[in-house]
């Protein structure tokens, strides 16, 4: 069109990018978690790692002038976070969920404490892969400005996959997770085998931060996450602790956040709150259909406390 | 008026070592110290909202005999009721400042009537004979600044379309999105406003995935009204639209982008607050006042701002700025919807209370209020 709209392809293209844009924290998280919890520990904490992960991705970026080390803070951060937790829960007669609560507080309070400085200053953003060279339209070219950490989260999907099954770490985790007690009879340290799940978990939530700061929305400021690590701990439920499932719900999850601003731009104005709330009806309604009051929930780790 | 523990006597002490500080070229004395607290909604500095406040409360502090409490973060709930007991049991806080809109009522009415001797002022509300009298609302009229940006964003368009990223369809944000309208549509008739409510005052990923959306549709500059504008700004500028700020001056955030901006003027307001109570008068219970009475001002313009541009919103400033003033709302406007909501013949004047309970957007909006 002359000019240069493109009218009702707006919302399509929008629910794309918005899949592409917004989807990464919620991947990094939910993979990090599903490690965790097949490992038979739940860390509810990762909305706080999230959140300390943003802010020290954009400190150490803005101090040092690389976002790349900036990405590797965030991910130690969220390592030592991780660690944190699964040290506490390696005490006896802890209760995972309740650390994890305690940690969530702990993390995003501690980032906002430690970040005060960082609102003003502009720190050095990740750079985009440019994958709409082949198209002249400029929402084409915007949607299609990709980060490469999407590109690893998704590449990690299948990998993940095809870890749990087929090696050796992939079925320590798995075992920790379904039975301590068959671990525990092989010769493994139970509470090593969690103490590095949650450890990775917590370094891919933190990395999941890096992304918010350092791509998009590209700054820190405290209301960075609005509660994107608590939705990606839901999401990892919603997946069957599935690492494939994950990809997809946080694709779904990414496009779901797109959808209220792009109806409203292109003029479906009424309703935008509950357009705003596509997300969260999303997962009621896949909830309430996956659900069975006849079995327990497919795919869940036995040790986990929820299923137990 | 009974200041109570503000201690009358010390504050008459302190407005003559005012006046003689201000003879003898000195800085400003009081006699003793009277303690300001100051309530934010979200943090104090979010390049925003919160900030334009805390840098009113920071001019506060540079006056001896004057301590402030701040605290951030505070809910509009009761929340805040607990944060107004603990700075007047605790600290000591004879006069407050609720900074939120949501703190009004029923909270800082219900405090004000449970502390009859303190003072609260309270930013936006909208005090009427029936609330306390130790209670105030004060407000600037930041409308006129964003009409001035609406010039500046209208001329400066190429696409005649602008954005404009709102939180809640409040009337002080409604009166914003219009204020701009018309101002653009006074000099390109053409122009229309593409409006996108995020529904809260705080959601970055909102705000981002609004701007994309707003600039896939054409629309080349862009202002807004949320607590923090750093989010849109910036994705905006790294999208190649221009913006127009708000709140206070965002032009460092994107500087080849920003060609002007609506922005408060706490810092010179509050200090005129603390004379008043010094010199005996008070504070009026409600209060308001524009450009004229700098209460808002607009950035410096930007390096993308025409000759033109500057020419028609320089000239629009000077109608505020005369003694007679300037009406944004004139008589014979409709809404979106084609319905008359100002009739012919009756200009709303910028005091007129009637435009603070605003629920409609101009004719050139293209959006909607639920």
């Amino acid at each position: 069109m002359a000019d240069g709209s493109i009218g009702l392809w707006t919302v399509p293209l929008a629910v794309l990018g918005g899949a592409i844009r917004v989807s990464t924290p919620f991947l990094f998280v939910s993979l990090g978690e599903c490690i965790t919890e097949r490992s038979g520990r739940i860390n509810l904490g990762l909305e706080g790692t999230l959140v300390m992960g943003a802010m020290s991705a954009y400190g150490i970026s803005y101090l040092t002038g690389s976002p790349w080390l900036g990405v590797l803070a965030a991910g130690i951060t969220g390592a030592l976070l991780g660690a944190l937790h699964a040290g506490i829960c390696s005490l006896p007669r802890v209760n995972d969920v309740a650390v994890g609560i305690a940690l969530m507080l702990f993390g995003t309070g501690l980032a906002f404490y430690l970040g005060k400085p960082l609102i003003e200053p502009t720190a050095p953003r990740l750079p985009a892969i440019d994958f709409g060279w082949w198209s002249d339209i400029p929402q084409v070219r915007a949607a299609l400005r990709i980060n490469v950490l999407f590109l690893i989260g998704v590449a990690l999907a299948p990998i993940l996959y095809w870890a749990f099954r087929t090696t050796r770490w992939g079925l320590l985790i798995r075992t920790a997770g379904e039975s301590a007690d068959a671990a525990r009879a092989m010769g493994h340290s139970v509470l090593l085998i969690r103490l590095r799940a949650t450890m990775v978990g917590g370094f891919l939530a933190g990395i999941g931060g890096s992304f918010l700061s350092l791509f998009y929305p590209g700054s820190w400021n405290e209301g960075l996450s609005s509660g994107q690590g608590i939705t990606a701990v839901a999401l990892v439920i919603f997946a069957r602790w599935d690492p494939l499932l994950c990809l997809w719900a946080s694709l779904a999850f990414g496009g779901a956040a797109a959808l209220g601003p792009a109806l409203q731009s292109v003029g479906v104005t009424s309703g935008y709150h509950l357009f705003n709330a596509a997300p969260y009806i999303l997962t009621l309604a896949i909830m309430i259909i996956t659900c069975s009051p006849k079995r327990t929930l497919t795919g869940a780790p036995a040790e986990l406390s929820i299923t137990r | 008026m009974d200041f109570g523990r503000i201690s009358r006597r010390h504050l008459l002490q302190g407005g003559a070592a005012l006046t003689l500080g201000a003879a003898a070229g000195l800085r400003p004395a009081f006699a003793a110290e009277t303690t300001i607290g100051f309530i934010y909604v979200g943090s104090r500095d979010d390049y925003g909202y919160n900030q334009a406040h805390a840098q009113g409360a920071a001019a506060l502090k540079k006056i001896p005999g004057l301590k402030v409490v701040e605290e951030e973060k505070v809910p509009e709930t009761d929340a805040v009721e607990k944060t107004i007991e603990s700075m007047i049991n605790l600290d000591g806080a004879t006069l407050l400042f609720p900074t939120s809109f949501g703190y009004y009522n029923p909270h800082m009415i219900k405090m004000a009537n449970k502390y009859p001797k303190l003072r609260f002022e309270h930013c936006g509300g909208l005090w009427s004979d029936k609330d306390p009298k130790n209670a105030g609302s004060y407000f600037g009229y930041i409308d006129e600044a964003q009409y001035i940006s609406g010039i500046v964003a209208g001329l400066t368009s190429k696409s005649s379309k602008l954005g404009f990223v709102a939180a809640k369809p409040i009337p002080q944000v409604l009166r914003n999105i219009n204020a701009f309208t018309l101002g653009a549509k006074s000099v390109n008739p053409k122009a229309t406003t593409q409006v996108i409510f995020t529904g809260d005052w705080s959601m970055p990923v909102k705000e981002a995935e609004a701007t994309n959306s707003l600039i896939d549709q054409g629309v080349d500059v862009l202002t807004c009204h949320v607590d923090g504008p750093k989010t849109m700004v910036e994705n905006a500028a790294r999208r190649g639209a221009f913006v127009c700020g708000y709140h206070t001056n965002q032009s460092a955030l994107a500087p080849k982008a920003y060609l002007t901006g609506a922005e408060w003027n706490w810092e010179a307001l509050y200090p005129k607050f603390v004379k008043m109570i010094a010199s005996g008068e008070g504070i009026p219970n409600f209060y308001r006042g524009g450009l004229k009475e700098e209460i808002v001002k607009t950035s410096p313009y930007g390096e993308a701002v025409s000759a033109e541009a500057r020419k028609a919103a320089d000239e629009a400033k000077a109608k505020f700025l005369s003694a007679e003033g300037y009406a944004i709302f004139k008589g014979g406007l409709l809404d979106n919807k084609g319905k008359t909501v100002i009739p012919a013949g009756t200009d709303r004047g910028q005091k007129d209370p009637e435009l603070e309970k605003m629920d409609y957007l101009v004719e050139g909006v293209i959006g909607a209020t639920s």
